[in-house]
């Protein structure tokens, strides 16, 4: 029986985070020889759908296109999702990937099937048995599932993205209906120049220590530009206003691992520490040796932020 | 209009978190707990739409053991009206909380049901979810504003990238995010008058719910050690361990 991943999407095309899950699946298949199948809910989503066709290790793409489902909405999509799960293809696994998207729709999907979901996966040790991490990453389980359907979130930086170069089939299915349960008013979306935290090379983080908005930006905006880096922020920084929410980085934020992350003025709270752990290399700039950050850091630089950064945007000149 | 909150019993978010040297899980002995933080928000909220006069009752509930009783006793000294415990020794996954969350719907009515998105012990964030799916009702998760008028709720919501609005009749769930408020603290005086409050209950065997675990946890470990690495003594030196030695600029 084969596996489905839900695809995350603008309709006109993927977005990236579907690619780590499709691997999480491939992870499954591969110990159970299962095949690929990849569901796209949207409206005039054929570019969606191409997208999702031309991933390497996808058997099929089933795609729904309808109006209701062009907000990717949770009601509706979990409702078309718990159809597939439960008609004649019958699914094994059922996965998405832990972003909001996934988050939000995918706990519908399980319980409407009476099955548990398993959250945040980081590794598949066979097709029911999973690791996740729990307590902020201070812990990983390994737990088993006993349900027949598997419902399961993927933590996005914990397994690569998936190829392209497939040419799977793409197979229209009926829609379900329209349970009419929400309505999108509206969606303000930030608009930036600079690469995606979850997909950053390089991450440049400001916390509390940049003491305002206007520093934040002053300061670590040149510093980003020379390093192409995304911009990220602790949740008290977040609260602060200095930056958007979509910037916190942390256990109930993004949780980001580049290859190189810089804090700035961040003290490194457990909640922080479990957003940025897994980052290849990290730096700290604080000017409190005792902060808890430096116990992570690979390199620490002790000190005053608003004297250092301008030093290291000049010295990257 | 009723509210429903529903309140966990969770490790405080300080304490340091130790994973049991046979493996089975983590060290819950003599640690300090607490009532979940975004719970803390979830009941503030409701307690401003009771305060601004759209709610009428505002009822806690909690499941596990019977040291749950000591959460809703912190969610009435803040000023919930009452509270509802659903009592067992079992473990309790977010699908059984949801189908127990299902059966006190059932008796209680209420027009919201406010979770918290995420308990900090399981990190699951799928309870408040499954409860809007096993009821069939609209649901605004990751809430940063909440606004109930005509028997409907107008919620706005943090999402990757940015924050979107959504619009739904009542009954409804949600979830609060970080930013939704800021919980006040429960002055002496509440706490010493939320003894006196009324507190039901239930075992899961009274409402007919079966709590049985889907998912056996075969082992907990602690997760590879992150190692400090070293200072370095100005942003020269860090320049050049960046580029020669990390090779990451
Ligand atoms: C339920 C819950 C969830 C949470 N989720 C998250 C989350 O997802 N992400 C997150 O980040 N946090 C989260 N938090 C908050 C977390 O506990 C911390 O409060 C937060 O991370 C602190 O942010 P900070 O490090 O910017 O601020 P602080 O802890 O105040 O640290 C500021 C640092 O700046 C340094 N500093 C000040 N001035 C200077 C200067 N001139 N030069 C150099 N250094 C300076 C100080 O020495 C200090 O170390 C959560 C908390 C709770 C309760
Ligand atoms: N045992 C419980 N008792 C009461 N509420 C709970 C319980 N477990 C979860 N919840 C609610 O569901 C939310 C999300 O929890 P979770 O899905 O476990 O991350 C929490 O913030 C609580 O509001």
């Amino acid at each position: 029986m084969p596996i489905l991943v839900i695809a995350e999407h603008d309709n006109a095309g993927l977005k990236a985070a579907t690619l780590p899950a499709v691997t999480a699946a491939a992870r499954i298949g591969a110990h159970s020889g299962a095949e690929i199948h990849v569901l796209v809910a949207g409206s005039a989503c054929t570019g969606a759908a191409q997208a999702a066709a031309a991933i390497a290790g996808v058997a099929k793409v089933l795609v729904a296109d309808a109006p209701h489902y062009a907000e990717q909405t949770a009601e509706n999509e979990a409702a078309l999702a718990v159809q597939l799960a439960q008609g004649d293809g019958a699914y094994t696994h059922i996965l998405a990937a832990a972003t909001t998207h996934g988050r939000n729709m995918l706990p519908r999907v399980a319980a409407l099937c009476d099955v548990a979901q398993i959250s945040d996966i980081v590794a598949v040790e066979s097709p029911d048995i999973f690791v996740r991490p729990i307590y902020a990453g201070n812990a990983l389980a390994t737990v088993k599932s006993t349900d027949v359907l598997k419902v399961i979130t993927v933590r996005t930086t914990a397994f690569d993205a998936a190829g392209q170069g497939g040419a799977a089939a793409v197979e229209a299915i009926a829609p379900g209906p329209d349970l009419g349960l929400s309505r999108l008013v509206g969606r303000e979306l930030t608009v930036s120049a600079r690469p995606e935290l979850a997909a950053a090379r390089v991450i440049v983080a400001g916390g509390r220590g940049l003491a305002s908005s206007e520093n934040y930006h002053r300061l670590l905006e040149p510093l980003a530009d020379r390093l192409g880096a995304a911009l990220g922020a602790s949740r008290a920084a977040v609260d602060a206003g200095f930056v958007p929410n979509d910037c916190q980085v942390g256990q109930t934020g993004k949780i980001v691992a580049p290859q190189l992350y810089i804090a700035i003025g961040i003290s490194g709270a457990i909640q922080h520490l479990a957003g940025m752990r897994d980052s290849q290399v990290i730096v700290a700039i604080n000017r409190d040796a005792e902060a808890p950050i430096f116990q992570v850091a690979d390199y620490g630089l002790v000190g005053d932020l608003f004297k250092l950064v301008p030093e290291l945007t000049e010295a990257l000149g | 209009m009723k509210i429903l909150v529903p309140v966990k019993r969770v490790i405080d978010y300080n304490v340091r978190v130790r994973v049991k040297a046979d493996g089975s899980g983590v060290d819950l002995a003599n640690v300090k707990m607490a009532m979940n933080p975004f719970d803390e928000i979830a009941v503030e909220e409701a307690l401003r739409l009771r305060e601004a006069g759209i709610a009428s009752e505002v009822v806690a509930l909690s499941a596990g053991t019977a040291a749950c009783q000591e959460t809703l006793r912190t969610a009435m000294a803040l000023g919930a009206d009452r509270a509802i415990l659903v009592e067992t020794e079992a473990e309790l996954q977010p699908l059984a909380v949801a189908r127990l969350l299902h059966a006190i719907v059932a008796r209680e009515a209420p027009q919201l049901v406010i979770l918290g998105k995420q308990a900090i012990d399981d990190d699951a964030n799928q309870t408040g979810q499954m409860l809007a799916a096993l009821l069939g009702w609209p649901q605004a998760t990751f809430a940063s504003k909440l606004l109930v008028a005509n028997g409907r709720a107008t919620v706005t919501r943090e999402i990757d990238g940015g924050v979107e609005t959504l619009e739904m009749p009542l009954p409804a769930v949600v979830t609060t995010d970080l930013r939704l408020n800021e919980p006040r603290y429960a002055t002496l005086p509440n706490i010493m008058k939320a003894k006196k409050k009324p507190l039901e209950v239930f075992k899961p065997a009274d409402l007919a719910v079966d709590v049985a675990p889907r998912l056996q946890t075969l082992g907990v470990a602690e997760p590879p050690p992150r190692h400090a690495g070293i200072r370095v003594a100005d942003v020269a030196e860090l320049v050049a361990k960046l580029k020669n030695e990390a090779k990451v600029i």
